[in-house]
């Protein structure tokens, strides 16, 4: 009998502590509206919502390779399941258009869908939360006076317990803190928006900060550099690989037209990112720039010495000191017959990234470039197999793939000569097991391309095919 | 020395192993079809097959081309018995002034033997490297296509099929 009353009680325990779950991770639902009209919604509002929304980078998750912008379906692979961005057109029965505003902003605020039901943080509320009410309901203006497109969201794949929705109210109450974005009075109000804009809407922690094992942000190493899609995010903070240490000037310059003279071009997943922020508002570009270049801080002497040592051109690629000529403008490769690498640098490479000719057009000599210089090889990877695709119908930076000329070992051999001639870094290790991985899709590799036309917005659409 | 291997030939060649494939193909080897557009591998004009895939030769060293396959147009057939693709561009009189065309060729030759069934779609976004400056691209996609039906009646007629 007491055994029977211990069990009991314990199923009791139990039943109270799920019920408690469940209290707590209760959302109601926001009634449905009917669709508001276009006319509702001053001009002005929408542009700003558009601006936001550009800084947002909105487009490029919820628009799948060849499909309508917003109308989501792009698979979203994450180390958990893959999870399907959402259509996000006002379409009233796939979309959002029977969302009130109050709907809209508690989904940015809480992560919560106007249905009561927990969001998955694929979708960065732990960033959106910063956003402010003003700021979300230009940002609903704007999405609600979309074409609507009718197309319904596959079911993600994920597995049990993770596809219970209510389970993420334990994430969110381990990592999640709700809270529009608290100005810091000691700094100016440029910084201000820029860390507005950065933690918040343009989330760049969401790539950039290394994530741990329960998928958030680890808030003790922010911006010490993430992955995204296959890509190495680099690291924002004072760890930066970037051989010439980033300004407010030079960062603003690289977020709003997608390449830097000294750092080069914006590729994978940041691509679409600089080309959003081309036509966003005027000095949200530099106020980002801000931030950011205050979250790498002052670099040291040393750095500041090594950047203006790597930025000064050699002396052969002064105007009129070669003729010009096909290939005339190359600095000449030593080419050691003993490194392989060395051989196809000189003939695949150096014809652009030795041609004194500036990015974007011309390859970035690679003593400047972040990839060379990077914790792993896997961005110079990316581009040597793939390289950078061309925008469609516009002109813009782009390079020839090399997946179907060099083996894994030769993208090896020519990476091990890269690092050793261009970066004062350690050598890379075990290169060629990671080149096959990404070959076979291990990574999930996305690739994009860029238009040069910084205030072009971004074509949102990803590439299916490698250049 | 370098054993290169074109069209099913193999060749012992005497250069630098970091020459680019364009140079041994034309200077050292006579086969002409590969051009010298841009050098940069952004035109196409010097594209030919390694192993089946489109390359742009221009950008391709030779070493790397030890124990591969090195397809060109003069690969795809003769004079006498011009290849499906070859023929078909004739057909089409695909060509404005030319310079572009073996490349064309070759990257078209690369789906086609994937599948010579390609959509309009598939070939626009394949094709998407090669640059044709005269503007000759509404033929070369219909010499494609017409090729693709020329492998497809060949391999039907070839398994002993109809239709």
């Amino acid at each position: 009998m007491r055994m029977v009353r211990y069990l009991a009680s314990a199923v009791g325990v139990v039943m109270i502590v799920m019920l408690a779950g469940i209290a707590y991770a209760w959302r109601s639902q926001i009634s449905p509206v009917d669709v508001p009209p276009a006319s509702s919604f001053d001009a002005a509002t929408i542009a700003r919502g558009a601006s936001l929304a550009a800084v947002g980078n909105c487009s490029v998750c919820h628009t799948k390779a060849g499909g309508e912008v917003f109308a989501g379906g792009l698979a979203l692979p994450t180390p958990f399941g893959t999870i399907y961005a959402t259509n996000i057109t006002p379409d009233p029965e796939t979309g959002i258009g029977r969302w009130s505003e109050q709907a809209f902003a508690r989904a940015m605020r809480e992560g919560v869908d106007r249905e009561g039901r927990h969001l998955y943080p694929a979708f960065p509320y732990d960033h959106f939360t910063k956003v402010t009410d003003e700021d979300n309901r230009a940002l609903y203006a704007y999405m609600m006076t979309r074409k609507p497109v009718r197309s319904e969201t596959p079911p993600n794949e994920l597995p049990f317990p993770i596809n219970v929705r209510m389970v993420l109210a334990g994430w969110k109450l381990l990592f999640f803190k709700p809270g529009v974005y608290q100005p810091d009075s000691t700094k100016s109000a440029e910084w201000n928006r820029g860390a507005y804009l950065a933690e918040g809407l343009g989330h760049c922690g969401a790539c950039h900060t290394p994530r741990n094992l329960m998928g958030a942000e680890k808030t003790d190493q922010l911006y010490a550099g993430g992955e995204a899609e296959g890509w190495n995010a680099y690291a924002l903070n004072a760890a930066s690989p970037a051989p010439v240490p980033w300004t407010v000037d030079s960062l603003t310059r690289y977020l709003s037209n997608g390449y830097e003279e000294q750092h080069g071009v914006a590729r994978g997943p940041m691509a679409p990112v600089t080309a959003n922020m081309g036509s966003a508002a005027p000095g949200d570009a530099k106020a980002i720039a801000t931030y950011i270049a205050s979250v790498m801080g002052e670099p040291s002497v040393e750095r500041k010495a090594r950047g203006e040592g790597v930025s000064k051109s050699p002396a052969a690629q002064s105007p009129g000191v070669l003729v010009q000529a096909a290939g005339s403008q190359s600095l000449p490769v030593t080419v050691d017959p003993k490194d392989p690498g060395a051989a196809i640098y000189a003939a695949a490479c150096s014809s652009c990234h030795d041609a004194g000719r500036p990015v974007p057009y011309g390859g970035l000599p690679l003593r400047l470039s972040s990839a060379t210089h990077g914790p792993t090889p896997m961005n110079p990877i990316n581009v040597i197999l793939y390289g950078l695709p061309a925008p469609e119908g516009e002109r813009g930076p782009i390079m020839p793939g090399f997946a179907g000329t060099l083996t894994d070992r030769q993208v090896a051999d020519l990476l091990a000569y890269m690092r050793k001639t261009f970066s004062d870094q350690p050598a890379w290790k075990d290169i060629e097991p990671l080149v096959a991985d990404i070959r076979a899709g291990a990574k999930d590799t996305e690739l994009h391309s860029l238009g040069s036309d910084g205030n072009a917005p971004a074509n949102p659409t990803k590439r299916e095919t490698s250049w | 020395m370098v054993a290169l291997t074109v069209n099913g030939k193999t060749h012992q060649v005497d250069v630098d192993p970091d020459t680019p494939l364009l140079y041994v193909l034309r200077g050292e080897l006579e086969l002409n079809a590969a051009k010298y557009g841009c050098g940069l591998g952004q035109c196409g004009a010097c594209t030919v097959l390694v192993d089946g895939e489109p390359v742009f030769s221009c950008v391709t060293p030779v070493l790397v081309l030890e124990g591969r396959k090195v397809t060109t147009v003069e690969g795809l057939g003769t004079l006498e018995a011009p290849g499906p693709l070859q023929q078909a561009f004739i057909e089409e009189q695909a060509a404005q002034c030319g310079y572009c065309i073996a490349g064309m060729m070759m990257r078209a030759q690369a789906l086609l033997q994937r599948n010579a069934a390609a959509t309009d779609e598939e070939i626009k976004a394949h094709m998407e490297p090669n640059l044709c400056r005269c503007g000759t691209h509404m033929r070369i996609m219909a010499a494609i296509k017409r090729a693709g039906k020329l492998m497809q009646t060949a391999s039907a007629a070839s398994t002993g099929r109809t239709g």
